[in-house]
Formats: structure tokens, sequence, C-alpha cells
């Protein structure tokens, strides 16, 4: 049996960008997952997405993997970032914009 | 969850915070908490969120529905 950890640490390290949700791009069963999103598909970024809602060892293990309690979460070259509340303050304020760009991820 | 609970456990976990409580939705469960605190500083925001999260113990995601965090330290 694979660890979750691995599993997890496995799709994080092989995306520049990855996002935690509860559904999908296309039906987020959730506001928060739903506004996550919105900020990526905005930024023009590729990014890969889980579905907790789809996994519920993921959903369980994701919150002891990156110490925080709640999905969506957001990691960017296998760092994780934080919440939709991070995501939305940094891309606010032009914070997110500049790390992607910083950290060459790659564009959609 | 009551406004005035998060803010407790908040200041307990935090003794350095200001704490300041808004019930976006009327209805006790979608609450914006705005935390302020001096040992904030230097901390990324991940993980000033993360102290928060912690000083509720848990109840995040459970208890404690929706919660909108803004952090940050004094001016």
């Amino acid at each position: 049996m694979t660890d979750v950890r691995d599993r997890i640490e496995e799709v994080v390290k092989n995306n520049d960008i990855v996002l935690f949700m509860k559904g999908t791009p296309l039906f987020p069963q959730c506001g928060f997952s739903s506004r996550a999103i919105a900020i990526l598909d905005h930024m023009a970024v590729k990014y890969e997405t889980v579905d907790v809602l789809q996994d519920p060892e993921i959903r369980a293990g994701i919150k002891e993997y990156s110490d925080w309690p709640t999905v969506p979460q957001l990691y960017v070259k296998g760092e994780f970032l934080g919440g939709s509340d991070i995501m939305m303050e940094m891309f606010e304020a032009g914070e997110l914009q500049a790390l992607v760009d910083q950290k060459q991820v790659a564009r959609a | 969850m009551a406004a005035d609970q998060i803010e407790t456990l908040i200041r307990e976990g935090i003794p350095d915070a200001r704490v300041e409580i808004v019930d976006l939705a009327g209805d006790g469960d979608h609450y914006e908490a705005r935390v302020i605190a001096e040992s904030f500083r230097g901390q990324p925001l991940v993980r000033q969120h993360q102290r928060v999260y912690q000083a509720l113990g848990g109840r995040m995601g459970t208890e404690l529905h929706a919660l909108k965090l803004a952090t940050g330290v004094p001016e």
C-alpha cells in the first residue's frame, strides 16, 4: 500500500502548481475552491488539481501534510503557500504573480 | 460557534494578539478574524495563519465552518 504522504508528495513534486480542492476546475464544490481556480485561471498558469472529495485518504492526509485544516491548498514548486485567503491577498498585492514569475512556473 | 469564543481562543493561543471578529453573514457560522500581533513579525503569512489555526485547536474545518483570516503586524 502506498503511503498517503508519498502520494501527496509525488503530485506536489511533479507539477509546478498543484491545487488541492473540493470538486474540479469546471465544477468546484465550494466557494473557496472556486475562488482559488478563478485566480489561477486569471494568471494563465498551468496547474494540476486534486479533488479531495473523490479521495478520503488524501482529504485527511493533506491536512497533516501541510499542518493546515482546510481545503483549498496551493502548492507552488513543492512549497505550500496557503489557502484561499492567502491566495487572494497575495494575488491582490501582485505577490502571487511575482512569485510565479520568479519561480518560472509553466504557463497555461 | 460564538464570536467571543473564537476571540478568546485566539487570545489564549497568541497572547500578544489584537483580535477582531466580524460575523460576515449574521448566521454565527461565517466569520472573519482580523489578528494583529507583534510576534507575527518576520513570519510568512502561511505561518501566521497556522498559528491562528493552532490557537483554535482543531475546531477549524469542524465546529467552525468558515473563517476568513486576515493577519498582520502592528504599524
